[in-house]
C-alpha cells in the first residue's frame, strides 16, 4: 500500500528531550516533593533541638536529681520521679490486661471465625475503635471505672481515681492496636503450618498453642511494644480519669498502696503540670528536660519494636 | 470370616475426650476476648449517651446557644467549641495535607528502596512524638519564633500555633496511609504509561495519583478525624482554659471541644459530682465521638474500596 501522508509522529528520544530541557516541570516537581519530605523530617530535628535548647541545661547539670525527685513548688528541686514511676506502673497494667485480651481476640478472629459474619462485625468495630479520640476513652474510664466500679473515689473495685482505673482505661485505648497488629502477625503465618499440625492429629488448640502462636510471636511482640509506646505518651485520658497535676507527696507507701491509693501521675501528666506553671521561673527548662526523657523512652520502645521486626522477620 | 478388630471408625480418629474438652475451652476463651472488644464499644456509647442525656435534662436548652462557652457559669454555647475545633483542624490540614502528600508521592514514586528504609522509621518517630511535647513546642517555638514574625501582636496562647502543631502531629499519618495507597497501585499501570512515552511527573500525577485517590481521600479524612480529636496540644497552646467567647480570630485565644473537655477534667475543682458543668463533659464527648466516628467510617469505606479494586 502506498504510504499516504506518513503520520507526523515526532519521536522524542531521551537525548532529544534532554537537549531541549523538556522536563523542566518534572524537575521542579521532584524538587518540590523532595522539599516537602525534607521539611517534614526537619520538623522532628527542630522539635528535638528546641527541647534540648530549653531543657538541655537541666539534663547536663542535674540529671540525677531530676529523675529521682518528685514534683516540687521550686523548679530547682522539681523532678520527674513520680511520673516515671506512674508510667512504668501503668505500662505494667496495660501489659497484663490489654496484651492477653488483645492477642486472644486476634486469635479468635483469625483462627476460628475468619470469614464469619461475627468476625466481620468485630473487625469493623475494632477499626472504628482505633480511631476514637483518646479523650473519649477518658470519659469511658470516668464513667465506668471511676464512677460505676469505683464508687466515685470511695473504694469499690477500682477505688475511684486510682492507677488501676487509669491503667484499665489505657488498656482499652490500646486494645484495638494490639488486636490489629496481632491479626497481621497471625495472617503472615502460612496455612501450610496449620494444615501440617492438623494432619498429624493436633487439635485446633494444640495447633495454635504449639505452631501458630510461636511462629507469630515476633510480630505480636512488635505490636505490643508499639502499643506500649502509645500508652506511655497519652495524657488526655489520664487527665479525665483524674491524674494529679499539681504538687503531691506519696511518702513511704508500698507498691500496692500506690496502685490503689488515690493520687497518681505519669510522665506526660508531669510535662503538662510543668507547662502550666508560670513561664518565667525556670519551668520551661523542666518541660524541655521532661520532654526529652519521655521522647527518649518512646523512641527506645520504637527502636526495640523495629529491631524485633527486622531481626525475626521470617520469609516463608 | 473372622473380624480381628472392629473396622476403623470416625470415633477412633478423634482425639481423646480431655483433649477435646481443652480445645472447646480454648475456643470459648478466645471467643470471650473477641466479644470484649464489642463490649468496649457498647460501654463507650452507653456511658456517653447516658451522661449526655443527664446533662440535657439538667440544663435549659437555650443555654446551648448562650453567649460563649463558660461551663462554670452555666453558658454552654456549643457553636463556640465547634467553630474553634474547625479552625484548629482546618489550619492543621493546611500543614499536613500538602506536606504529607508530597512526602507520600516522593516515598512511593521517587525514593530508592534504600532511602525509603531510612526515611520511613524517621516519619514513624515523628508520629510517635507525644502530644504534650508538641503542645509545649507550640508555645515555646511556633508562637515566638514563627507567628510573632508574621504578626507581632499575636497572643501567647492562640489557635494558630495549636493548629500548626496539630498539623505536625497528623502529617505522618496522612503520609503513611496515602503512601500505602499509592504503592498498592499495580506496576503494570505505571509501565503502560511509560510505554506510551509518559514522563515521571505525568505517571505520578495522572496515573498513580488518580488510581490511588480513594486511599488518599481516606488518609485526609482519617487525618482530619485525628486532628479534631487531638486534645493536649490545644489544651496547652490555645489558652482560654476558663472558657471562651465565640471567636474567629486565629491569633487570639480560643477553645476547641477537646480542650474544653481537658479544662473540665483538669480544673482545680476536678470533675466531680453531677452538676451541669461536669456533665457537659460527656455531652461534648458524645458530639466528638459522633463526628470522629462518622469520619472514620467514611475513611474506612474508601480504604476498603481501594483494597478491593487491586
Amino acid at each position: 500500500m502506498a504510504t499516504t501522508a506518513a503520520p507526523s509522529v515526532t519521536v522524542r528520544t531521551p537525548e532529544l528531550a534532554r537537549r531541549r530541557g523538556a522536563d523542566a516541570p518534572g524537575a521542579i516537581f521532584r524538587v518540590v516533593l523532595f522539599g516537602g519530605l525534607t521539611f517534614s523530617l526537619l520538623l522532628l530535628a527542630v522539635l528535638i533541638w528546641q527541647m534540648w535548647s530549653e531543657g538541655g541545661s537541666v539534663i547536663t547539670d542535674r540529671f540525677g536529681s531530676f529523675v529521682t525527685s518528685g514534683m516540687a513548688t521550686e523548679p530547682a528541686e522539681a523532678g520527674v520521679w513520680q511520673g516515671i514511676k506512674g508510667t512504668v506502673l501503668l505500662g505494667l497494667i496495660v501489659a497484663f490486661v490489654a496484651f492477653p485480651l488483645g492477642i486472644c481476640a486476634a486469635i479468635y478472629l483469625e483462627e476460628y471465625s475468619r470469614a464469619g459474619r461475627f468476625a466481620r462485625v468485630v473487625d469493623i468495630n475494632i477499626r472504628n475503635l482505633a480511631g476514637v479520640p483518646s479523650i473519649v476513652y477518658g470519659l469511658l474510664g470516668l464513667a465506668v471505672f471511676v464512677k460505676a466500679l469505683g464508687d466515685d473515689g470511695g473504694g469499690g473495685l477500682t477505688g475511684g481515681r486510682t492507677l488501676i482505673s487509669a491503667g484499665l482505661t489505657l488498656s482499652l485505648l490500646v486494645l484495638p492496636i494490639v488486636i490489629i497488629t496481632a491479626q497481621e502477625a497471625l495472617r503472615a503465618v502460612p496455612s501450610g503450618i496449620r494444615e501440617g499440625a492438623l494432619a498429624l492429629g493436633a487439635t485446633r488448640w494444640e495447633m495454635i498453642r504449639y505452631h501458630v502462636v510461636p511462629a507469630a510471636a515476633p510480630g505480636m511482640l512488635t505490636g505490643t511494644v508499639l502499643s506500649l509506646a502509645r500508652a506511655a505518651g497519652e495524657a488526655a485520658p489520664l487527665l479525665v480519669v483524674g491524674a494529679t497535676t499539681g504538687v503531691f507527696f506519696t511518702g513511704n507507701q508500698g507498691l500496692l498502696e500506690q496502685i490503689t491509693d488515690g493520687r497518681f501521675t505519669a510522665l506526660p501528666m508531669v510535662i503538662f503540670s510543668f507547662a502550666r506553671q508560670p513561664a518565667s521561673q525556670g519551668w520551661p527548662a523542666l518541660v524541655g528536660a521532661a520532654s526529652l526523657v519521655l521522647l527518649a523512652l518512646i523512641f527506645l520502645m520504637n527502636a526495640i519494636a523495629i529491631y524485633f521486626r527486622n531481626r525475626y522477620e521470617k520469609k516463608w | 470370616m473372622t473380624v480381628a478388630s472392629a473396622p476403623l471408625g470416625v470415633a477412633d480418629l478423634r482425639p481423646n475426650p480431655s483433649k477435646r474438652r481443652r480445645d472447646r475451652l480454648a475456643r470459648l476463651g478466645f471467643l470471650s476476648a473477641a466479644i470484649a472488644s464489642i463490649v468496649v464499644t457498647v460501654l463507650i456509647i452507653g456511658s456517653l449517651v447516658f451522661e449526655a442525656a443527664e446533662f440535657l435534662r439538667q440544663v435549659e436548652l437555650s443555654t446551648l446557644t448562650d453567649v460563649g462557652w463558660f461551663p462554670r457559669n452555666g453558658r454552654f454555647d456549643i457553636s463556640t467549641l465547634v467553630v474553634g475545633t474547625l479552625i484548629v483542624a482546618g489550619i492543621a490540614m493546611l500543614v499536613a495535607v500538602p506536606l504529607g502528600l508530597a512526602s507520600a508521592i516522593y516515598l512511593a514514586e521517587y525514593a530508592s528502596p534504600r532511602a525509603r528504609r531510612v526515611i520511613k522509621p524517621v516519619l514513624e518517630m515523628l508520629a510517635g512524638v507525644p502530644s504534650v511535647v508538641l503542645g509545649f513546642f507550640a508555645i515555646s517555638f511556633i508562637t515566638p519564633e514563627i507567628l510573632e514574625r508574621v504578626k507581632s501582636d499575636v497572643q501567647f496562647f492562640n489557635l494558630a500555633s495549636a493548629g500548626l502543631a496539630v498539623g505536625i502531629l497528623t502529617l505522618p499519618l496522612i503520609a503513611s496511609i496515602s503512601e500505602d495507597a499509592m504503592r498498592a497501585v499495580p506496576a503494570a499501570l505505571r509501565e503502560g504509561a511509560y510505554g506510551l512515552g509518559s514522563r515521571k511527573i505525568i505517571v505520578s500525577l495522572r496515573i498513580v495519583f488518580p488510581a490511588a485517590i480513594s486511599g488518599i481521600v481516606a488518609a485526609i479524612i482519617i487525618g482530619l478525624s485525628r486532628a479534631i480529636g487531638e486534645t493536649m496540644v490545644v489544651a496547652i497552646a490555645a489558652g482560654a482554659t476558663g472558657g471562651s467567647l465565640f471567636t474567629l480570630d486565629i491569633f487570639g485565644q480560643g477553645q476547641t471541644m477537646t480542650a474544653a473537655m481537658a479544662a473540665l477534667g483538669a480544673g482545680t475543682d476536678q470533675v466531680k459530682g453531677d452538676d451541669a458543668a461536669s456533665q457537659s463533659l460527656f455531652f461534648i464527648g458524645m458530639l466528638l465521638f459522633l463526628i470522629t466516628f462518622a469520619l472514620n467510617f467514611v475513611g474506612d469505606f474508601f480504604v476498603r474500596r481501594i483494597r478491593e479494586r487491586y
